[in-house]
């Protein structure tokens, strides 16, 4: 069981991570990525609503005919959705205006129906919300990177309008990284965050194959102390 | 009596990419030779600069990309982007604008796409649209001002401390709007002659612009003697320019003029060193004509009517993009087969 619970963990984080793997929920990640906060703020609606919503399927995965599962799916995530979108009207309503039209178009976000379809509706609710959360903190992890590097070479700064997300107190959170800095647009416009991604799924496939050659060699290396040498003459086809 | 089985090609040309490269950075000199008079030395010290940064680049990714880093600098090719780039950007530019737009030219349009000979688009292009986008301030308001228009022009050192940080001297005097860039604002409320009454047009086309475009139209028809590239590009680009500014602005009172278009800006330079890259441009020699005509057409179009008052660099990627089209639809017909779209008995 607990071997079940740290694949899904390990899927969510890094083998099949929703934003560099599986590259669903584009829209919202390039959209929006351009300072930390706002990257988060998207990371937390999301995870939110994959949560919630794999929840819930997983509850009522033995109810639903097959046949009407995908709308009665997206009538829930439809539901989650709008909760996220009240409690930031509710909580954080600058940056619920300044995230807009993305807020709703998490029910578009292929990921999450995905993890219904594909996890939650074949899973007990356990570890159905496990998936959510990792998927959910996956995708937020990516999102922040982003977020980060675009601010970063952006804008020269790291953690502005912090204080949207966590009270007037954030707002000294603000680091000034190059004093003077020209905005660079390129990354903060869209192009720059197509770019920013290509470079991470870039990096995770450096990290992947430079794993992948340490275990092969590992396994090479792996000659049993006393086993003798063995001479073959002919071919070996 | 041995027979070697060789296969084809068996003449080689004497045009190696080094000898092809070195060529075409001769060539640009005397055009830089009459920037540097005109503009001051802003251009000279950008080429000189974006150099050094390209040649650093260039060494770093070799490196990284495990090549052999002495084989591919001394093709010369990453000097050509540089060159081309510090002739493309503003001569007072700060310099980091140039170390960005080389950096990026070198690193991300080149290399990341496979290095040498492999890049879809013109990697000096990219590198000055990528600033061009990114620095809209620092690269429309440091156009020099023609020399013979200023009373002191900079000095060597005082423009080297100009790019360099700190100004020695108010950059602002000794910039001023481009003439294409003036006659497009301009004559929204004036009349031709108006306009070109003004001291930046000169008495012939566009003060010091015309000299250098004639530049490198010399330049560029050497090449085409030397054969480093055929005629079909430019020629194409510069017959769809012309044909689309007398079509469309016989009216001088209300569009750029024709010679304007031809003798101002980037046109010629464009026609002869940046369409003519043999990497990302059409291939065949029909291709080459729609290629070099789809850039004429588009330089035309922005120019009038985009917000940007040259448009060599977009026309040129957007064409970029659409060579392996045009390749597609141009393909000679090898001798021996029959014409695309024939049956065999037909022929």
């Amino acid at each position: 069981m607990a071997n079940q619970y740290s694949e899904v963990i390990a899927n969510g984080l890094w083998k099949n991570n929703p934003a560099l793997v599986q590259i669903l929920g584009l829209c919202p990640l390039l959209a929006v990525t351009g300072t930390v906060v706002n990257a988060l703020g998207l990371g937390l609606a999301t995870t939110l609503v994959l949560v919630g919503s794999n929840t819930s399927v997983s509850l009522i995965r033995n109810l639903v005919p097959p046949t009407v599962r995908l709308p009665a799916f997206v009538m829930i995530i439809a539901s989650f959705v709008t909760c996220a979108e009240l409690l930031m009207q509710a909580f954080t309503y600058e940056l619920y205006q300044i995230l807009g039209i993305f807020i709703p178009l998490i029910v578009t976000n292929c990921s999450i129906l995905g993890r219904a379809d594909a996890f939650a509706a074949k899973n007990p609710v356990i570890p159905s919300a496990l998936d959510g959360l990792m998927m959910g903190l996956g995708f937020s992890i990516v999102l922040i990177l982003l977020g980060t590097m675009r601010e970063i070479i952006g804008q020269g700064t790291l953690f502005s309008g912090m204080e949207l997300l966590f009270g007037a107190s954030a707002s000294s959170w603000k680091m000034v990284l190059f004093q003077d800095y020209p905005n660079f647009l390129f990354a903060v416009l869209p192009p720059g965050a197509f770019f920013g991604l290509g470079l991470l799924i870039a990096a995770k496939n450096i990290i992947d194959s430079s794993i992948k050659n340490r275990e092969k060699r590992a396994v090479v290396a792996k000659v049993a102390t006393g086993s003798k040498r063995v001479r073959t003459t002919g071919s070996i086809s | 009596m041995t027979l070697l089985r060789i296969t084809s090609p068996h003449t080689q040309g004497a045009q190696r990419t080094a000898n092809v490269m070195r060529t075409v950075i001769l060539a640009t000199l005397p055009g830089l030779g009459v920037i540097t008079y005109f503009f001051g030395w802003g251009t000279f010290i950008n080429v000189i600069w974006c150099s050094i940064c390209a040649v650093a680049f260039e060494s770093l990714v070799l490196g990284l990309r495990h090549q052999p880093v002495g084989f591919f600098l001394k093709d010369y090719s990453a000097l050509v982007t540089a060159v081309l780039l510090g002739l493309s950007l503003p001569p007072l530019a700060p310099w980091w604008v140039s170390l960005v737009a080389i950096g990026f030219a070198i690193v991300v349009a080149k290399h990341l796409y496979g290095g040498m000979g492999y890049n879809p688009f013109n990697p000096a292009m990219v590198g000055f649209a990528l600033v061009l986008v990114s620095f809209p301030l620092e690269m429309t308001t440091n156009w020099a001002t023609p020399s013979p228009l200023l009373q002191d022009p900079l000095t060597f050192t005082q423009t080297l401390s100009t790019i360099f940080g700190t100004p020695s001297v108010a950059v602002d005097a000794y910039t001023m709007a481009t003439p294409l860039d003036v006659y497009k604002h301009e004559i929204s409320h004036n009349t031709a002659v108006v306009v070109t009454a003004k001291p930046v047009f000169g008495n012939f086309v566009a003060l010091g612009w015309e000299w250098v475009n004639a530049a490198f139209l010399l330049s560029g028809v050497f090449l085409i003697w030397k054969r480093i590239f055929t005629w079909h590009t430019p020629v194409s680009m510069l017959v769809a320019l012309t044909v689309m500014s007398i079509v469309f602005g016989w009216d001088a009172d209300r569009y750029t003029p024709p010679l304007l278009h031809l003798y101002a800006g980037a046109t010629m330079l464009g026609a002869f060193f940046i369409a003519t890259d043999p990497v990302t441009s059409a291939v065949s020699n029909r291709g080459k004509l729609f290629y070099g005509a789809g850039i004429g057409i588009l330089v035309y179009i922005i120019r009038t009517w985009g917000s940007y008052p040259d448009a060599i660099a977009f026309s040129v990627l957007l064409m970029n993009f659409a060579a392996p089209f045009i390749d597609f639809y141009t393909q000679p017909r090898a001798y021996g087969h029959a014409k695309a779209g024939r049956s065999e008995s037909e022929g």
